[in-house]
């Protein structure tokens, strides 16, 4: 897979690019519904809404109630895509999601946006989102890692059996990570570079750190690759043991806590297959984070391009 | 009026009820004894007449919806299924509770697939129906969705965001019935968190509301049979007055019995109780 590259743009905007996607899917099929708790501009539900008037509905600012709502129509065939913020999805409505949509296997999604350090502060940062959700049984969680793959993620979301969780996040500038066109299947990483030394891990717009610190590496004569773990649950654990087996040296780099994330799940496919391997976990240390510039928050809370570059170097 | 044949039909079907979860309760190490008497008069007159059901085609796309918000109601829910005809109630006698068994505490529809869905936790049932009667709307059809609640599940706050949206969205064909018997699992639900008025906080929210005592056969079909049409725009709630136990003296109106073993003597003393008051020649009750 070729990426493109420099990366100097580390922040992807993607909200445009979620109003095209469920745009687009809404005329893939007609039991698609878009639901939104009072956030349309926000979660980009607009497009959609003016498309389908009539299979739009914002049921208030009352994230249970929409979940609930949703399993409602599911039971009845219909296929609700609920936006909002993901705390608000991921903890308020976390209740309804497990025992009223994943507990009866129902087809709801649940499109959070504002995954990881967001502008707005922790209050409406999706800084464990992920990982409850991965708790979940029947429960899938995705996460596009640039804008491009929004739209090919909506769009295999339609035909996915079973409740998912689409983690979106915030982004300030736009960019993209692959330069060819490509097939995005759920529970299938994508090998985005290879590299003997060792193999850096990703998800979500973060990826864009890990192309940062390979390139730079690369200038060293380390060759790292980079895996693109878009689905974060059912996680690809062949993708992974092949990594270990291959490199022997492992760092994970989530824009999400070090608890129960990326991290937490390979560390967990390694041990069930009793594979050793050097292993970093880089991520959202135990902190509510600041506010403040995005670039230096990561770089502050350890996962920037500058942290990866300092494990890699650690292992070798 | 309603029909004394069919009063009649259901006074017995109320008694076999009752017969059923007393039995259920002793033998399978206890139930949700008092909550399920208290919800007799409804369940059974919902399943055994207003329902426009069919157990030979239970997923059938234009039946009637039925949700039991309150979950822990499960035993009275497979009770009159069965009277319906879903299954032989045999199965229920036997399995309720046991191992891999298709009627557990809380109705799971996993395990079996004739419900319109799993509840269990306190305040998920409204916010479904809405969801239910929503795309019954979208899809043009006819069906009505009933949901019964619990009193005292009406403190958790989704039901009354489900409330507000099922008002704004006029969606005439969901009928919610409050099993208003004022205990919870603690004690009285007024001397807990109170929820009166209860009828003008339905009001205040913009919805249909029926009181009835929930007890009375009489006067539960005669609500059921008078429900505004189902393409009406107003939801409706029923807040059926009842009796915490109702039919058994020591269990009436006693936190206790919210979720009860019976000992023999107990059972003993239930079981002529309930013959007395329901059985072929009790005094009107």
């Amino acid at each position: 897979m070729k990426l493109k590259g420099p990366y100097d743009v580390i922040y992807a905007n993607s909200r445009p690019y979620w109003h095209d996607a469920l745009e687009y899917i809404g005329g893939l099929d007609k039991n698609i519904v878009a639901l939104t708790a009072d956030l349309s501009r926000s979660v980009a539900t607009e497009k959609f809404r003016k498309a389908y008037p009539d299979r739009f509905f914002n049921v208030g600012i009352a994230e249970q109630n929409m979940i609930g709502l949703a399993a409602g129509l599911a039971l009845n065939g219909k296929i609700p895509y609920c936006c909002s913020f993901a705390p608000f999805l991921t903890m308020r409505a976390l209740e309804q999601f497990r025992t009223d949509v994943c507990y009866m296997n129902l087809n709801v999604r649940m499109i959070g946006g504002y995954g990881g350090i967001v502008a707005a502060g922790p209050t409406h940062a999706g800084l464990e989102d992920a990982g409850i959700i991965r708790g979940i049984a029947n429960a899938t969680v995705v996460c596009p890692s640039d804008v491009s793959m929004v739209k090919k993620m909506y769009e295999a979301s339609v035909r996915y059996e079973g409740p998912m969780y689409i983690r979106m996040w915030q982004g300030s500038k736009e960019s993209d990570l692959y330069d060819e066109d490509y097939t995005l299947e759920i529970g299938k990483a994508i090998e985005a570079r290879e590299g003997g030394d060792a193999t850096i891990i990703s998800f979500g717009a973060i990826m864009r750190e890990a192309v940062v610190a390979s390139n730079s590496l690369a200038e060293e004569g380390i060759r790292t690759g980079i895996l693109d773990m878009h689905t974060l649950k059912p996680i690809d654990k062949e993708a992974i043991l092949k990594a270990a087996k291959r490199t022997g040296r492992i760092v994970t780099l989530e824009d999400h806590s070090l608890f129960n994330g990326l991290g937490s799940a390979v560390a967990e496919v390694l041990m069930d297959a009793g594979v050793s391997c050097r292993l970093k976990r880089l991520g959202i240390p135990d902190v509510y984070p600041v506010y403040g510039d995005n670039q230096k928050l990561f770089a502050k809370y350890g996962y920037d391009s500058g942290a990866i570059i300092a494990a890699v170097k650690d292992m070798l | 009026m309603a029909d004394k044949r069919l009063v009649s039909m259901l006074e017995e079907k109320t008694y076999e009820y009752r017969k059923v979860i007393l039995e259920l309760c002793h033998k399978h190490g206890g139930l949700h004894i008092g909550g399920d008497y208290s919800c007799a008069e409804i369940l059974v007159t919902l399943y055994n007449h207003t329902l426009n059901i069919d157990p030979d085609n239970p997923c059938w796309e234009d039946r009637d919806r039925f949700l039991l918000s309150k979950g822990h109601g499960g035993a009275g829910l497979y009770c009159v299924m069965a009277q319906k005809g879903y299954f032989d109630i045999t199965e229920l006698m036997a399995t309720y509770k046991g191992h891999e068994t298709r009627f557990g505490m809380h109705p799971c529809k996993n395990v079996y697939k004739d419900l319109d869905s799993s509840t269990g936790s306190l305040g998920h049932g409204m916010p479904i129906a809405n969801g239910l009667a929503l795309s019954a709307r979208m899809d043009g059809r006819k069906y009505r969705v009933f949901c019964l609640v619990g009193d005292g599940e009406l403190m958790e706050g989704s039901n009354w965001e489900a409330a507000a949206v099922a008002a704004a969205f006029k969606l005439g064909n969901i009928t919610v019935i409050v099993d208003y018997n004022r205990l919870s699992l603690d004690g009285f639900t007024d001397e807990i968190v109170s929820l009166s008025p209860m009828a003008d906080k339905w009001r205040a929210f913009n919805w249909n509301v029926i009181e009835m005592d929930g007890n009375n056969l009489e006067e539960v079909v005669d609500t059921f049979d008078n429900l505004t049409p189902a393409d009406s725009k107003v939801p409706t709630v029923i807040i059926a007055h009842t009796v915490k136990g109702k039919g058994v003296s020591f269990m009436e109106n006693t936190a206790v019995f919210h979720h009860s073993k019976v000992t023999d003597e107990q059972y003993e003393k239930a079981l002529a109780e309930l013959k007395k008051n329901y059985g072929k020649g009790a005094e009107e009750v």
